[in-house]
């Protein structure tokens, strides 16, 4: 029996997925394309470039050789068919959900997350008419419980934010497969170095590229890729893209484009009309931070690890959430899901409540206090008074947050420096 | 508008891709016919282009793939014929015929045998024989993941497995696995074996004399040009275009010289 060809594999597609050296110039780094729009080789190359009968480019809201290059590479990294580079994760968020719902559909969605997802779908999607239900999400039977006939697709985040619920993919997306709907997950946290949903049965991911894909906190930028695997028309509940589509002359993106249906109308309606484009410099960042992901998160999961051990025994902290431990509700479920890390964003109590925590963020020194995850630098915050401000009690219970909560985003600096510098933190905290 | 034609050919429902264009009687035809496992989107692009320029492009889903029922078909010569009844089913006469891969064979074989039915020929990734490792029917009999992986993999040059879509933002190899994984069980191992059996001796065969062009891929694994060499001598005016640098996807690898070179002839 030959041996079975499987492609090139996670590092060398990080390095070099979707960019080969430029036939120009040859220049081997993937070149920032700074230009709004692309000449036509005639009238006819035109109409062919709108019609969509040759490939290339238009106009940079829509396409760019710089973000192709990086939507290619991200879309071969999560094992997809196509991706589209929007201007933030949350205009990720965005175009996944309304590329498929209009007003009167409904979605579930995990109640563990993102802040600005949870504002998103809460309090702005119902102002066009698309209601969210949220379930608790470790609870597999709630996510079918809150599936209405109207019911477009089931929500959630690989690692939930900030409870860091691991989700388990295969059992929410076989009953979202049941209903005819797709599972539609963020994987900022994880990133495809540490869990390829669609593997595990999701249908869509987004990304926020602001963290970890970016890595060093220089850019806003979000992805969306399609995994290709979701039969829209066997569905039945998809008539944006199994009907003809009067705003693209009638296109029927699943019947013209097969398994890359979804992708190609996010891009043909979403990017063109929505229009929250990446800039090309800031897919050139993000590609930059991507040719290290594999080397980052290792690091980043490695540093983590001594980090949650070291917080695990200090008399001053009341409890650590992390996945790894034994401890943690879903620490079988992330060794499945999860199995070469848990990622590098994780919550901590310290004893003394608020006070304390305040204390501990006034003193730390190499952990920089600010909104934002997956830098390379070291970061801390205190979701309830930042991230989740405009939860109310009930709802910050409801994702797992404690008023005393404290996040870290663990870096890439030395980690006996990280633990020093919590250390004395600790210490401040200890005696507030 | 239309974007599609769903004849009935031999008693079970067909489905035949327009380009988004209404189909006209009145235009001449080009039929689009897709390799093992596919179906008719792999030939949007060009579809959209003649169906905008002139002609009815007609690219069909053959018997068990994509949106046409029935079974998989054993043989070559019996897709060919399919062909010509989805043509009858569709009152066309005449239509340049072209083919990818296995598509390839059957569009020859549309011509050897129907040739008033072919007004030209476009082999795209094409040889003859077109034998197929045992490996590979193998674990296309298997229906199992192998055989997707190998004439996913196989069928890509390595540049194109690196990227660089002229496509923007679509990645080639993850598409053509979805494509491939969607082929009903037994359609695959039905296609290579029918692409396996088809030999045709072109020292005795009668050459066939409609205008020809083959577009081969100068890294393509799977039908290498040096294996087109019976082909052309049974198709002594034939002419010859390399795309160079791709494998045997030349319709996602190459699709804009692929249209030029379609545009020749069709």
């Amino acid at each position: 029996m030959a041996s079975v060809p499987k492609g090139f594999r996670f590092d060398t597609l990080g390095l070099h997925a979707g960019q080969r050296p430029d036939a120009a110039t040859g220049a081997r780094a993937t070149p920032i394309y700074q230009t709004a729009s692309f000449v036509f080789e005639s009238a006819d190359h035109a109409a062919s470039l709108f019609n969509v009968e040759r490939a290339g480019h238009v106009y940079s809201r829509i396409t760019n050789p710089t973000n192709a290059v990086l939507e290619e590479r991200i879309a071969a990294l999560e094992g997809g068919v196509g991706a589209i580079a929007a201007a933030s994760g949350q205009a990720a968020c965005f175009l996944a959900i309304a590329t498929i719902l209009n007003s009167g559909d409904h979605l579930v969605a995990s109640s563990s997350l993102y802040g600005g997802t949870h504002n998103l779908l809460a309090y702005t999607l119902p102002r066009l008419g698309i209601r969210t239900t949220f379930v608790d999400p470790r609870d597999v039977d709630a996510y079918r419980a809150a599936i209405r006939p109207e019911t477009r697709l089931v929500f959630a985040e690989i690692l939930g934010n900030p409870g860091l619920e691991v989700l388990d993919v295969p059992r929410v997306a076989a009953l979202a497969h049941e209903a005819g709907l797709p599972l539609v997950v963020d994987n900022t946290f994880a990133t495809p170095y540490l869990c390829k949903p669609f593997e595990l049965g999701a249908d869509v991911v987004f990304h926020s590229a602001t963290k970890f894909l970016s890595g060093h906190g220089v850019v806003i930028g979000g992805l969306l890729v399609d995994g290709g695997g979701f039969d829209w028309e066997e569905s039945g509940k998809f008539p944006t893209l199994t009907e003809p589509y009067e705003g693209f002359h009638g296109m029927n993106f699943a019947e013209e484009f097969g398994p890359a249906a979804y992708i190609t109308r996010a891009r043909k309606e979403g990017a063109r009309d929505f229009g929250a484009c990446m800039s090309p410099m800031t897919a050139f960042l993000v590609l930059q931070g991507l040719e290290t992901l594999s080397l980052r998160m290792q690091r980043h999961v490695d540093n983590t690890r001594r980090i949650v051990e070291f917080l695990s025994g200090h008399d001053a902290v009341e409890s650590v959430t992390y996945p790894e431990l034994p401890g943690h509700p879903d620490h079988e479920l992330a060794a499945r899901i999860l199995p070469k890390g848990c990622g590098a964003v994780f919550g901590f109590e310290v004893k003394g409540g608020r006070a304390a925590g305040r204390k501990l963020l006034e003193r730390l020194e190499v952990f920089s206090h600010l909104a934002n995850v997956g830098d390379a630098k070291s970061l801390v915050i205190h979701p309830a008074s930042t991230t989740h401000h405009r939860m109310d009690a009930a709802a910050l219970g409801a994702a797992g947050i404690s008023e005393g909560l404290i996040r870290l985003s663990v870096g890439l600096e030395d980690p006996d420096d990280l633990i020093e510098d919590l250390g004395r933190g600790l210490h401040a905290a200890s005696r507030a | 508008m239309t974007a599609s034609l769903r004849p009935t050919v031999e008693g079970r429902a067909a489905f035949v891709y327009t380009g988004a264009r209404a189909f006209d009687p009145a235009l001449p035809c080009a039929v689009f016919i897709h390799g093992a496992g596919m179906d008719h989107s792999v030939w949007v692009l060009p579809c959209r282009y003649f169906a905008r320029h002139g002609i009815n492009a007609l690219a069909v889903d053959l018997p068990a793939h994509g949106r046409s029922r029935g079974d998989p078909k054993p043989t070559i010569e019996g897709l060919a014929d399919w062909v010509v009844a989805c043509l009858d089913a569709l009152g066309v006469a005449r239509a340049a015929v072209v083919g990818h891969s296995m598509g390839s064979l059957v569009a020859f074989d549309v011509a050897r045998r129907h040739g008033a039915r072919a007004r030209s020929l476009s082999l795209i990734g094409s040889a003859l024989p077109m034998a197929v490792g045992e490996p590979l029917l193998d674990a296309s009999k298997a229906d199992g993941h192998d055989a997707i992986d190998m004439l996913t993999y196989w069928g890509y040059s390595k540049s194109a497995q690196i990227g660089g879509n002229a496509n923007p933002g679509m990645w080639m190899v993850g598409g053509t696995l979805r494509l491939l994984e969607r082929a009903a069980p037994g359609v695959l191992h039905a296609d290579l074996r029918a692409c396996n059996d088809y030999r045709i001796d072109a020292d005795s065969e009668p050459p066939v004399e409609t205008e020809a062009l083959l577009i081969l891929g100068d890294r393509d694994a799977m039908t290498p040009p040096r294996n087109s060499a019976p082909l052309k001598k049974l198709l002594p005016t034939s002419r010859t275009t390399i795309l160079k640098g791709s494998g045997h996807s030349l319709m996602m690898e190459r699709p804009n010289p692929l249209l030029d070179a379609l545009i020749t002839v069709v």
